[in-house]
């Protein structure tokens, strides 16, 4: 079975009187190791389908399996619990608590995990994913010490710290200059030749060629696919 | 996550702030402390009224006479009955088994005492037995108390309280002296040591004490009382108990009294008997076992109304103390009010907080966090605060106690009830508080939150 499995998965906000639909029956796949980029133009859907893809929403209808599990219509709970295990997550603005260091921020999700890990044992994983993103001597800065490349790749440590099979990245170089977004686009690369499923959503055609895979939306529907040679 | 690293979290948050934590919690701190200041100075006055009640002898019952109720007459003040006997007083010593002492009671004032050129007037002249010394639980400083046969046969000695010593004698040992009383000569004995002034602000060491027989025949002479029984077994053999001479036993006697009157003067009334209990346990008991022995001897049916009052100190405490436990509920509920004002204050910027923080909630919620993990941090956040504030207040408000204490020397006591008590009420306050700001935050949409500017 894929890794990520879409069955005619819709989405409407009832904003009063009005209806609006923003997804209108998506299905697609996305197979372990894959790298898929998610493109579309502001409007498209593809923030909502972004946010039911890393369950912070849920669709209207619709089924959506992540690793052998339905987890469109599971309780609030265990969705957190989806979120904290299986699903990484990379925003456009790294979104790092301020006034912790960048080894806290990376094992901030650890303390939501059921597992009991000791509190070294968390340090140790946290420096290891420092370590996988190139900062092992950055560990102790604050993030305001950091440049945006490297509050990045902390961001892209903690949202692996927790070993999940998929990564979601939400134009993760939105707020990056060009040589910036090339080193996190190569460590996207790098992380999914080490076996990492990712999906990023962006509307840049040079970064979605970085992905092997393209889907483009419109309207909330999926409009077209492209794989990549690389 | 873990209670403890919920505690950092919200230690490291609390720290991110400190001047507006501290100012947030300066209500917590205000009220706590003006609650552990209350209930300091509460406490230790009330024990310090304890203390001055127990000194007179928290064992201490006082048998007095009770309103002679004459048939036709008009009632006279109370203890004017007469109907104590000394008899009363033995059998009370034999019969009570809860009673480990009594002694018959005497008491005259306004005679003059005097000694060289000196004349001084002690507050109280006493006559009574040696209980007296045990149930005061009075020491001797100097000399020597008066003996059993001094007692029986009515010698003219007496012990002296420290005013006296001060004001007539100078502070010299007045031990050997003979002082005249009412123009009867006393050689001095012994000397009380020190008791201060009791809680009606009487000075206790202004007073002579003799035995309540010399008392009887030298001092008071025969007060005229009426016997409100017939029954008593008073022993009238005048020679035996009144060795003076010149003191009128009888009233004149008209020529048909004997004739027409029933009532009987009696001689060996006594003004009070004070008992002390074998503890301060026994009190009540003891209480209980006078009344019905006195009501027996003294021959009252089940329809009559006891002759006599029992009196103990218990009475007196609870009046006393009943004023200062109100004044202390009236403060307490100041300083609760205070609280709850402080508590809004918590309320108000732990709102704030989340507000602030909606970013941050929204990023532990994508990563993971429940709910109830939100609320928890919150509401941990907002109990360390006020924790913070509690104790901060309760070092203030007893550092306030300490200062009245040393300044205007009033008596405090501490305890640790009160300060665990305080700690508990702090940390309700950030639970009753803190759970809406915190319900808030676990409420909010992941979504939005992270949107959020």
């Amino acid at each position: 079975m894929s890794l990520i499995e879409l069955r005619d998965i819709t989405k409407t906000y009832f904003l009063g009187e009005i209806d609006v639909p923003v997804l209108k029956g998506i299905s697609f796949s996305v197979e372990r190791g894959e790298y898929v980029a998610l493109m579309g133009e502001s409007g498209s859907g593809k923030s909502t389908l972004m946010n039911i893809l890393g369950c912070l929403d849920r669709p209207t209808t619709g089924e959506y399996w992540l690793d052998g599990q339905e987890v469109g219509s599971i309780s609030g709970d265990a969705r957190a619990m989806v979120r904290n295990r299986k699903i990484g997550f990379v925003f456009q603005s790294f979104n790092l608590l301020s006034r912790t260091t960048a080894l806290d921020n990376v094992i901030m999700p650890l303390s939501y995990t059921a597992g009991k890990l000791s509190h070294a044992g968390r340090v140790e994983r946290g420096a290891a994913m420092l370590k996988r993103v190139g900062l092992e001597d950055r560990m102790r800065h604050l993030p305001s010490q950091l440049s945006g490349g490297q509050q990045q790749r902390v961001a892209i440590a903690r949202a692996l710290v927790n070993h999940p099979p998929v990564l979601f990245a939400d134009e993760p170089t939105g707020n990056l200059d060009s040589r910036t977004s090339r080193d996190i686009m190569e460590m996207f690369s790098k992380l999914n030749g080490e076996g990492i499923t990712i999906i990023l959503v962006t509307h840049s055609g040079e970064i979605a060629s970085c992905a092997k895979r393209t889907v483009v939306m419109r309207d909330g529907l999926v409009v077209g696919g492209e794989e990549h040679r690389q | 996550m873990s209670l403890w690293s919920t505690i950092g979290l919200a230690l490291r948050a609390l720290r991110r702030n400190p001047t507006r934590a501290l100012l947030t919690t300066l209500g917590i701190v205000i009220g706590i402390s003006a609650v552990i200041t209350m209930m300091e100075i509460g406490k230790g006055s009330s024990t310090s009224i304890r203390r001055s009640i127990e000194s007179m002898g928290a064992n201490t019952l006082v048998v007095m006479p009770g309103t002679p109720r004459v048939p036709g007459g008009a009632r006279q003040e109370a203890g004017s009955a007469m109907s104590l006997t000394p008899e009363d007083c033995e059998a009370v010593i034999r019969e009570c088994p809860s009673v480990a002492y009594a002694t018959p009671i005497l008491s005259s004032s306004g005679k003059q005492f005097v000694f060289g050129g000196v004349n001084w007037t002690p507050r109280q002249i006493v006559g009574a037995s040696l209980d007296y010394f045990n149930i005061r639980e009075w020491k001797l400083a100097d000399g020597r108390l008066f003996t059993a046969a001094e007692l029986e046969e009515g010698a003219r000695v007496c012990v002296v309280g420290q005013t006296i010593v001060n004001e007539v004698f100078d502070g010299g040992s007045p031990v050997d002296c003979t002082v005249r009383i009412k123009n009867v000569s006393f050689k001095i004995i012994g000397v009380l040591t020190k008791k201060g002034s009791n809680m009606m602000g009487m000075d206790e060491d202004d007073v002579v004490v003799m035995p309540w027989t010399t008392m009887r025949s030298r001092i008071t002479g025969l007060k005229s009382g009426t016997a409100a029984n017939t029954t008593s077994t008073a022993s009238t053999l005048p020679s035996a108990l009144y060795p003076a001479t010149g003191v009128a036993f009888y009233p004149e006697q008209a020529e048909n009294l004997a004739d027409d009157t029933l009532l009987v003067p009696k001689f060996t009334q006594i003004d009070q008997i004070m008992v002390g209990a074998a503890s301060p346990e026994k009190v009540s008991s003891a209480s209980e076992e006078l009344t019905s022995l006195l009501r027996y001897r003294h021959g009252l049916g089940p329809d009559k109304e006891d002759d006599f009052w029992v009196r103990n100190s218990a009475e007196f405490m609870n009046t006393l103390s009943s004023t200062t436990t109100m004044m202390g509920n009236l403060l307490l509920v100041v300083a609760l009010i205070s609280l709850i004002v402080g508590g809004v204050g918590i309320m108000n910027i732990m709102l704030v907080s989340v507000t602030e923080r909606t970013r941050e909630i929204g990023l532990r919620m994508a990563v993971g966090a429940r709910p109830r993990d939100i609320l928890k941090q919150f509401l941990v956040e907002s109990i360390m605060l006020c924790l913070v504030g509690g104790l901060v207040g309760i070092l203030l408000g007893h550092g306030a106690a300490l200062l009245v204490n040393s300044l205007l020397n009033w008596p405090i006591e501490s305890s640790p009830a009160v300060v665990a008590a305080a700690f508990l009420v702090s940390a309700g306050v950030g639970v009753v508080f803190g759970f809406y700001p915190a319900w808030k935050a676990a409420q909010l949409d992941p979504i939005e939150a992270l949107r959020y500017e």
